[in-house]
């Protein structure tokens, strides 16, 4: 039965889905945007971050330091990923871009499989994250709670690296016209190799915050792979503000579907974006113009 | 196409049809019968080997739970072709192969999706001349699996699949499951349920949204609110895959009930379990999970599974007591260093009971198996004495209703459960007929 206090619980509940969403989404669109990849292998640094994390954790037992680890191994991943493999791709043609980031999540995967085996990995919620909180109109976990203003800071640090720094501009100035920042002798290799360690590093730090909410297995990236491909064709390819809107809304949707008809949830996720498709092809947030 | 063109059709099917009814008396004649290759026999035993197809999730939510199945059956087979475990316990089984010919296999990654495992099982039926394919970890794959075995005439021992469809509305002649049905777990859970939490509950149902899912909240809910007098207060159908179940578990949370029944598998339980701890139900309701995912308690940790009800194909402690489970439990814990877990169980003791079948057969002609399993002989197993029924190609055997310990009641680091109650398996089988089973033809 809808009352009002599970309508307001289940719209607090779509804005903490979609900022874990926008989280993970936001690397991928960044990648995407800048260097016209679209990285399959996206979810699988998510994955390798989750991981990282969990072994910080298990030798350190400290969660600040596994999500630091978490950032920090991903990034460096990232970084090797794109100096020995993915630039050589930057001038190839979509689909065999598509192929090699598919095939890298393969090989990805099968290395964490090899290592840790199928079998989920436990991982706790911080001390600081246990029980439930009372937000007045809701009781809510505390640890979500929390992840939604750790999201929040991780977003407003992202949007001033982006909006307020030299390297941002050119990072922007690469998503609507990437020819442009070329013919402007811009370094652009390093800024690509930036834009794509930071994109990791997003997924990395992803994983780890969304750790003790799912499982920890080696397929953890697959489901929130495609949502995040979802949240990016609503927002707009490339687009901050698209991933934050179309993380949202994908939350929301998500959400508040399940508060009427569970089992139309997921169909609706995909029925919002072949609505955005129709409307407005390139995004709510999508530039036009990009080639 | 027009409307002329369709009629033609039509006609010529009836002719078809009445031409092969009219060959129908010649087919059962004794020497058309042992003369005619059914599917993949004679052609997959004409060698010295026998070749088995297996197919379980490496990838995807189950892979854990299929990674372990894989597991039971390399021990089954090593232990047929070489002897040792519980194959000098068998009265049929030599230790040197089946009907003297060396088992061998490939496995293949159905990926916990039915499209992956009949592609897989095709090629093993059509390469590799499979004379028996297995293995499975959702019923969803198990139905479509069952199909494919059906229309090639190749016998599938089902492997992994709780749905009571699989000997129910989707039954076949050539599959044959050893998993206890939905309606045997739960309706052997349900008396349990009654005695420890109560009659008259309200109980709130997360349900994966797929065959195996649907099967167990109708049994399981049937069953409470007929016999016990409970109510469903929320049904909520998440897809196979879910990573975050937060706005199901609000609607839960919000729904009143006293019990929480969890019926997701796999990854899905762990994420699920966590979360349902994270938005205080453990608090709020008892736990049930009908079917307990065999890895979820590494995943989520004991402290979680305390207290929590539910059925197991098999658990490792049953082999305190059950002599022919300690053999299967010792052996599996030498060569993998680990206890093994249900989907284990279930592909060691199908390998054994189907290597039986043959040897008392006599033969790998499907149809001679078929009839043989079909016979309803009983062998003592791991877990305890196992037969198939002839009309559904159910296996009758216990099932364990088991109650999660804490930790402070664990006595090695996989010690999870209690076993409550071994139901034997008459006691909680489908009638005769149930869902309509209609096993189809021999030939």
């Amino acid at each position: 039965m809808v009352t009002w206090a599970l309508l307001w619980a289940q719209l607090f509940n779509g804005l903490v889905l979609g900022a874990l969403l926008v989280l993970v989404a936001m690397g991928l669109t960044i990648v995407f945007g800048t260097l016209g990849i679209v990285n399959f292998a996206h979810g699988a640094l998510y994955m390798i971050g989750a991981y990282a994390g969990y072994v910080a954790f298990l030798h350190t037992q400290s969660f600040i330091l596994a999500m630091v680890s978490g950032a920090a191994v991903v990034l460096l991943i990232g970084v090797i990923l794109e100096r020995g493999l993915i630039r050589h791709y930057y001038a190839r043609p979509p689909e065999d871009q598509i192929l090699v980031t598919f095939g890298l999540a393969i090989v990805l995967i099968e290395i964490v499989r090899l290592i840790f085996g199928g079998i989920s990995r436990r991982t706790d919620e911080p001390i600081w994250g246990n029980g439930v909180v009372n937000l007045g109109l809701l009781y809510y976990p505390r640890y979500q709670v929390e992840v939604l203003g750790i999201v929040t800071l991780v977003l407003i640090a992202l949007y001033l690296v982006l909006y307020r720094t030299k390297i941002g501009l050119i990072v922007r100035a690469g998503i609507e016209d990437p020819l442009m920042v070329n013919i402007l002798g811009i370094n652009v290799t390093r800024t690509f190799l930036l834009v794509f360690g930071l994109g990791a590093m997003a997924a990395g730090f992803a994983g780890v915050i969304n750790a003790p909410i799912v499982s920890v297995d080696p397929d953890m990236g697959a489901p929130i792979l495609i949502q995040c491909f979802v949240v990016i064709v609503i927002g707009g390819v490339g687009s901050f503000w698209g991933a934050v809107a179309g993380g949202l809304i994908a939350g929301e949707t998500l959400s508040l579907t399940t508060m009427v008809a569970p089992d139309y949830a997921q169909v609706m996720l995909f029925a919002a974006m072949a609505f955005i498709l129709i409307v407005r092809p390139q995004g709510l947030f999508g530039v036009k113009t990009r080639q | 196409m027009p409307e002329g063109g369709k009629k033609t059709l039509n006609r010529r099917h009836v002719l078809k049809a009445g031409a092969a009814a009219s060959l129908l008396p010649f087919i059962h004649t004794g020497r058309a019968f042992a003369e005619t290759p059914i599917g993949s026999w004679p052609a997959g035993v004409s060698g010295d080997t026998a070749f088995i197809g297996i197919s379980t999730p490496l990838t995807g939510p189950y892979s854990a739970d299929g990674a372990d199945h894989l597991k039971g059956y390399q021990l089954a087979i090593e232990q047929l072709n070489n002897g040792g475990g519980i194959v000098s316990k068998l009265p049929h089984l030599s230790g040197k192969g089946v009907l003297g010919k060396k088992v061998i296999y490939k496995y293949a990654d159905s990926q916990t999706q039915p499209n992956p495992a009949v592609q897989a099982q095709t090629t093993f039926i059509n390469q590799d001349k499979a004379i028996m394919i297995t293995g499975c970890l959702s019923s969803a794959v198990a139905v479509a699996v069952e199909k494919l075995a059906q229309r090639e005439q190749v016998l599938n021992m089902v492997g992994c699949s709780g749905a009571n469809e699989t000997t129910g509305a989707d039954c076949v002649r050539y599959g044959f499951r050893n998993q206890p049905s939905a309606y045997m777990a739960d309706l052997a859970l349900a008396p349990v349920l009654a005695k420890h939490l109560g009659r008259n509950l309200k109980a709130a149902y997360l349900v994966p949204d797929y065959v195996y899912g649907h099967s167990v909240f109708g049994t399981l809910s049937e069953a409470m609110d007929k016999k016990y007098g409970w109510k469903v207060a929320a049904k909520q159908i998440a897809p196979l895959g879910t990573n975050n179940f937060s706005s199901y578990l609000l609607n839960i949370a919000n729904s009143g009930a006293d019990v929480f029944i969890n019926v997701t598998f796999g990854a899905d339980a762990v994420s699920s379990t966590k979360q349902a701890k994270q938005f205080g139900l453990m608090d709020k309701m008892k736990q049930v999970q009908p079917n307990i995912s065999a890895f979820l308690p590494d995943g989520v940790g004991a402290e979680l599974m305390q207290d929590t009800y539910g059925t197991f194909d098999f658990w490792w402690t049953q082999s305190y007591k059950d002599p022919m489970a300690k053999i299967f439990v010792d052996d599996f814990m030498k060569k993998f260093n680990y206890n093994p877990r249900w989907a284990a169980h279930i592909g060691y003791t199908q390998m054994m009971f189907w290597a039986e079948a043959v040897e008392r057969a006599k033969s790998f002609n499907p149809v001679k198996v078929i009839k043989m399993l079909e016979s309803g002989f009983k062998l003592d197993l791991p877990g305890g004495e196992t037969y198939y029924r002839a009309f559904d190609h159910q296996a009758v055997r216990a099932v364990p209703v088991v109650l999660g310990k804490k930790p402070s009641e664990m006595k090695s680091k996989d010690d999870y459960f209690e076993i409550l109650d071994l139901v034997p398996g008459e006691d909680v089988m489908p009638p005769k007929g149930f869902q309509g089973c209609k096993l189809g033809p021999y030939i």
